[in-house]
Parts: C-alpha cells; sequence; structure tokens
C-alpha cells in the first residue's frame, strides 16, 4: 500500500462523490431534518418557520394510546416473525443444501417472494386469507377448524400478517443461510461422522456453531426489517392497519402522523423513538453475538 | 482384532476405484497403503472407515460384518488429511468430542482427553482453538482426537502431505511410537513410498484399484512382484530396458540397438524379450565382465550421493558411484552388477520372472570384483 497523497486522495473523492451526494440528499439530510423535527413544538410548514422547540412531542407520544399500542404490535411482530422466520429458513436451506434433485429449482421457488411486489403478494395472500372462500380456511377446514376471519378479526389480523412476513421474508434468509451452509468445510462432516456423532448432534455441534456468524447477520437484518414492517400492513389491509388498529405498527404509526394528519413534530419523534428501539436492540446483539459467534 | 476385506469392490459412475480387494489386516499391525494418485487407496480407507459404502464385497471387523455399518458405529478413529478440527472447539474439547458424543461423563471424558493430549505432547495447548496450533500441533491434535475414544483401528488418510519435510520425518517416528505404545491396528494412506517404507509393519502397494503386491517394506524393494513395483519405488527410479535374445541363447542384447549385454543371471530360457530392472545403487564400477559400457552424460552430487547417468546404445542407465572418484561428463565408464540384484519381468504382463544363476565360474568372479 502506497501512502495517501494529497493527489490521491482527493481522486478517491472524486469517486465517492456521486453514491454520497444521493446519500447526503435522500438519507443523511432527511435523518437529521427528522431528528431535528421531532423538537419542533410550534412549527408552522406553510411557511416553514419553527416558532419553538421542546421535548413536547415526546411526551405526547407517550400519552397517546395509539402510540403504545403501535409499540406493543411492533413487538408481537418482531417476536413473532424473526425467530419463526429463521428457524423455518434454517431448516429449509439444511434440506436445499443436502443431496437432492432439482435443488436449483426449489431455490429459485423459495426465493420468488422476495424479489415479487408486496402488493402482488399481499392480493394474492388477502385471497388465502379470505375467510369464505380462502385457501387457508378450507385446508383448515380439511382439519374440522371452523372459518377464520383472518382479515376482519381484530385477533387474527395480527397472526395473518405474521404469516405473510414469514413466508416472504423466507427466500432472502434461505439464500444466505444457503451461503453460509456451503462455506462450512465437508471435512467437518466427516470426522464428526468418525467421531460418532448423529445426524442431530452434527448440525448441533458442527453447523450452528460454524453457522453463528450467518446467523448473527441474518438475525440482525432480520430484527431490524421487522421493527421497519409497513408495505405488508398497507397492501394486506387495504391501506388500513388492520381491524381496530390491530396490525398498527409504529412505522404505520409514523405514516399516518406524517401523512394523514400533518403531525409531524410528532411522526418524527415517532420515527426517534423507533430508531432507539431498533439501536439498542442491535447493541444488546452486538454484545451477546461476541460471545457466541466463532469467527475463523 | 484382524481386519478381512472380500471382493471389495467401489464404483464411482463409470470409474472403478477399488476392485475386487481382498486382503487381512493383522492385529496390532501398521499397514500402509501407497500409490500414485487415483489408485484408490484412499477411496480403501473411506470404505474401511464407513464413510462410503462398497459397491460389492463385504468388510469384516474380526468377526463382525461392518459391511453396512455406518460410520458413526464402526467405533474407528480416523485423521484427515486436513486434521479436520473443529475450529470453534478448543484443543481438550476437540479431544472430548467423540467422547462426548459417546455420552461419557463430562469429568471422566475430560480426565481421558487430557490423558490423550499428554500421550501425544501437546498437555500445554488445551486451552488453544486449532487456529492457534502450527501444523505438526494441529496434526497431534487429531490423532489424539482419533485415538481418545479407544477406537478399534485407526485410519491414517495422508496424515503428513501438509507438513513441511523435517516435521514430516518428525511426525511419522511419532505416530509410530504411539501406534505401537498402543498397540493398534493402523492403516495409513500416503502417496510417498519414504514414509510407507519406513514406518509400516507391511505395505500394500496399489494401481488402479488393484493391489500389486502386499508385503514387508524391505521384501517389496527388494523383490518386486512385477514391473510397476519396480518403477514405483526408489529414488532414484529402476533402471528398466527391454532385453532381446541373439541367436545364441545365453546372450542378449539390448532392443532397438546391437548393444550386448553381459549378463551376470539370465532370464528364463524361453523368453525371446524379457525386461530388466537394476537399482542405480546396485550397479558399481568394474572393468572385469562389465554389464554395461558407455559414456558419462551428467553427473550429480546430492549429499553424500554422485548420480550418474551414462549413455548405454540407445538407452541412459542411472547409477549411484563412489564419490570419492573424479568423473567428468564424457568419461568412459563401465559397471557391473552382483547377480542377485538383476530382477526380470515378462515384457507383457510384467510379472516378476525367476532367474538362472550363470555357471560357477562366473559367480566367483563377480565374488572377487565385490571384495576388490
Amino acid at each position: 500500500m502506497q501512502k495517501p497523497t494529497w493527489k490521491s486522495t482527493l481522486k478517491g473523492y472524486l469517486y465517492l462523490l456521486p453514491a454520497l451526494l444521493i446519500l447526503v440528499v435522500f438519507s443523511i439530510y432527511p435523518i437529521i431534518k427528522s431528528f431535528l423535527m421531532s423538537f419542533y413544538t410550534d412549527y408552522d410548514f406553510f411557511s416553514d418557520t419553527v416558532n419553538a422547540y421542546g421535548l413536547e412531542n415526546f411526551t405526547k407520544l407517550f400519552q397517546d394510546p395509539n402510540f403504545i399500542t403501535a409499540l406493543k404490535n411492533t413487538g408481537i411482530f418482531v417476536i413473532g416473525v424473526v425467530p419463526l422466520s429463521i428457524i423455518i429458513s434454517l431448516a429449509i436451506a439444511v434440506l436445499l443444501n443436502s443431496k437432492i434433485k432439482l435443488s436449483g429449482f426449489f431455490r429459485t421457488i423459495y426465493f420468488l417472494p422476495f424479489v415479487t411486489s408486496v402488493v402482488a403478494v399481499a392480493i394474492v395472500w388477502s385471497w388465502i386469507f379470505h375467510s369464505d372462500y380462502g385457501l387457508l380456511n378450507y385446508i383448515l377446514g380439511l382439519f374440522g377448524v371452523d372459518p377464520i376471519d383472518w382479515l376482519t378479526s381484530p385477533t387474527y389480523a395480527m397472526p395473518a400478517l405474521i404469516i405473510l412476513s414469514i413466508w416472504k421474508g423466507l427466500g432472502f434468509n434461505i439464500i444466505i443461510f444457503l451461503a453460509g451452509l456451503q462455506n462450512i468445510g465437508n471435512q467437518y462432516y466427516l470426522a464428526a461422522k468418525v467421531d460418532g456423532a448423529s445426524a442431530w448432534n452434527r448440525f448441533k455441534s458442527i453447523t450452528l456453531p460454524l453457522l453463528s456468524p450467518t446467523m448473527f447477520f441474518v438475525s440482525i437484518i432480520s430484527i431490524i426489517n421487522a421493527f421497519k414492517v409497513f408495505d405488508e400492513i398497507f397492501a394486506l389491509f387495504n391501506g388500513r392497519p388492520g381491524p381496530a388498529n390491530s396490525a398498527l405498527t409504529v412505522v404505520y404509526y409514523v405514516y399516518q402522523k406524517f401523512y394523514e394528519e400533518w403531525e409531524f413534530g410528532l411522526a418524527t419523534a415517532a420515527a426517534f423513538v423507533l430508531f432507539l428501539i431498533i439501536f439498542l436492540f442491535t447493541i444488546i446483539q452486538l454484545i451477546v453475538g461476541k460471545k457466541f459467534v466463532h469467527y475463523n | 482384532m484382524d481386519i478381512h476385506l472380500n471382493q471389495l469392490s467401489m464404483v464411482f459412475d463409470n470409474t472403478t476405484a477399488v476392485q475386487e480387494m481382498t486382503t487381512t489386516i493383522k492385529d496390532g499391525e501398521l499397514v500402509s497403503l501407497l500409490g500414485p494418485s487415483g489408485c484408490g487407496k484412499s477411496t480403501t480407507l473411506m470404505l474401511l472407515s464407513g464413510l462410503y459404502k462398497p459397491t460389492s464385497g463385504s468388510i469384516h471387523f474380526g468377526d463382525q460384518d461392518v459391511t453396512k455399518l455406518d460410520a458413526e458405529k464402526r467405533g474407528i478413529g480416523m485423521v484427515f488429511q486436513s486434521y479436520a478440527l473443529y475450529p470453534h472447539l478448543s484443543v481438550l474439547k476437540n479431544i472430548m468430542f467423540p467422547l462426548r458424543m459417546k455420552k461419557v461423563p463430562k469429568k471422566e471424558a475430560e480426565a481421558r482427553a487430557k490423558e490423550m493430549a499428554e500421550l501425544v505432547q501437546i498437555g500445554h495447548l488445551l486451552d488453544r482453538k486449532p487456529g492457534q496450533l502450527s501444523g505438526g500441533q494441529q496434526q497431534r491434535v487429531a490423532i489424539a482426537r482419533a485415538l481418545v475414544k479407544k477406537p478399534n483401528v485407526l485410519l491414517l488418510d495422508e496424515p503428513l502431505s501438509n507438513l513441511d519435510a523435517r516435521l514430516r520425518l518428525e511426525m511419522r517416528e511419532e505416530i509410530r511410537r504411539i501406534q505401537q505404545e498402543i498397540g493398534i491396528t493402523a492403516i495409513f494412506v500416503t502417496h510417498d513410498q519414504e514414509e510407507a517404507l519406513s514406518i509400516s509393519d507391511r505395505v500394500m502397494l496399489m494401481k488402479d484399484g488393484i493391489i500389486q503386491q502386499e508385503s514387508a517394506p524391505q521384501n517389496m524393494y527388494k523383490k518386486p512382484e512385477n514391473e510397476f513395483v519396480a518403477s514405483f519405488l526408489g529414488n532414484p527410479p529402476i533402471n528398466l530396458m527391454t532385453l532381446t535374445k541373439t541367436h545364441e541363447s545365453t546372450v542378449y542384447r539390448l532392443a532397438d540397438s546391437k548393444e550386448i549385454i553381459q549378463l551376470p543371471a539370465l532370464p528364463p530360457e524361453d523368453m525371446e524379450t524379457v525386461r530388466l530392472g537394476i537399482r542405480a545403487e546396485d550397479l558399481f564400477h568394474t572393468t572385469e565382465n562389465p554389464l554395461f559400457q558407455g559414456e558419462i552424460i551428467h553427473i550429480e552430487t546430492i549429499g553424500r550421493d554422485t548420480l550418474i547417468r551414462m549413455q548405454v546404445g540407445s538407452i541412459t542407465v542411472r547409477a549411484l558411484v563412489d564419490p570419492e572418484q573424479q568423473l567428468q561428463i564424457g568419461d568412459a565408464y563401465s559397471l557391473g552388477v552382483r547377480p542377485g540384484n538383476v530382477h526380470y519381468f515378462h515384457s507383457e504382463s510384467g510379472k516378476r520372472l525367476p532367474l538362472q544363476m550363470r555357471g560357477g565360474n562366473w559367480h566367483a568372479k563377480t565374488n572377487v570384483e565385490e571384495h576388490a
């Protein structure tokens, strides 16, 4: 490596400039702006003048029962989606990684939901979830389960959303897990077999620990994505946060306050709270990860 | 516990890796499977381990038929070429792993693992991860892990090929020492003849999935059963040439040339053409009744040895000669051989042919030369 000179540094910055410009305009600036906005307590958006700053937005936020509902729903959603999604996609990835016929075909099949538009997916699923003609209720009916109002009952709206989101996220997780699995040398499995490890023990003692960096990555991405859930709700419940706010999440709350009620201060304050929550979770994961993740 | 292989075959798609192999490995023996790459030696080991299942034939450990038994249940220990130490476990946990799989209580497993670590002299490295060990240390850990569950058989798949030359020498002696200390039956796969010949009780030389010869190392070197064995073993490689009988029944010449060869021992009389093999170190300088006469075209001194190449008719002959001699390229030179060091092989099948000694007179002469 050469020492950086002024000339080479400038040249380097020049290459970075195009992407940097876009990032600054569409990400960095809005982040800073919305952070500041959360402290606007008296704001005239016609003239873009701020008359007073303060913490009032945050106190109002936590007094709003809708925001509390949104927090609770988001929590339920994260807990409902992330672990199940990881377990299912890991199981499928392990199966796809074993020597089976047409594994390339199955890989494509499982990846399809990820690249399909959320709106299209939601339309298909709103049919599947339909209480009278839906596929899901038909299958449940075969097992003697009474029809469930998936999309219209406040009790089942969240489970329906969770099912859709798990299914939608599988493809991405499976691809990442597959890449991780293929990185594990076959010699460890041969050695473990010779050492008398059963299939389950091989999975537990070889696959899981050696997959831990991938697991770590997938869980961080999944948790962040789950906290950010919005499009699925919008599409599945036709632009409503579920029956009786039963699928109202924090991002949906932000959207409502910002675009429907023009409460910019409240919306950005909620967004900032969500940022803090995600940040906290990521920090916890980093700390926990240090203990359990093995890097070669 | 003896290991019996009976008509063992392994076919991958269209290639036959092991072909109807039948042999017995005796209890406590260290046997080397030797051969060029692709000869089926590693496949044989994988079949013994149970990681591969044979296409046909059977494997018995003692009286037990293990042909269909999975690797997990065969009770074997194996050292892999890449060691395959679990990278996320410490040395101690690596060695304990087979015991934990057998549900040995943790305390006992730890004690046994430590004992085994002492045997292979890595007792001071127990808390390290494999990534922090040198190649030789990893090798020792791999051996300890393979032995800790007291297996019936120890299988070693080219265990030394990832080590540098000096360490390889040390580790092969270590493997021999450990094997003898425990008295375990061990099967060692290698493509390195020196390794195989130096540490094994018995060598099986394989080619194209077939055992070419199995015998004690020295015997294999001294009495190769066919031309392949003769050419595979030995460094520098053995001199091989085709001889054709002249009109006189005891006089042979080199094929493709008129060069008459004065043979100290003759092939069976009914052979028109025959392959002759003589090792470079069995040739010596003589002027009386020399076997080869020619011009030195190459001289190489490696350590204590001087290797020359001599043009004899249309072929070149390699010989290890006395390094004290002052030789130069272009010198005329002559070489002789003792009758017992001549090998004849069938010109088509490559099989070893019996020797016919010449009359006593000839013998006497060579003996005189020998002591001169």
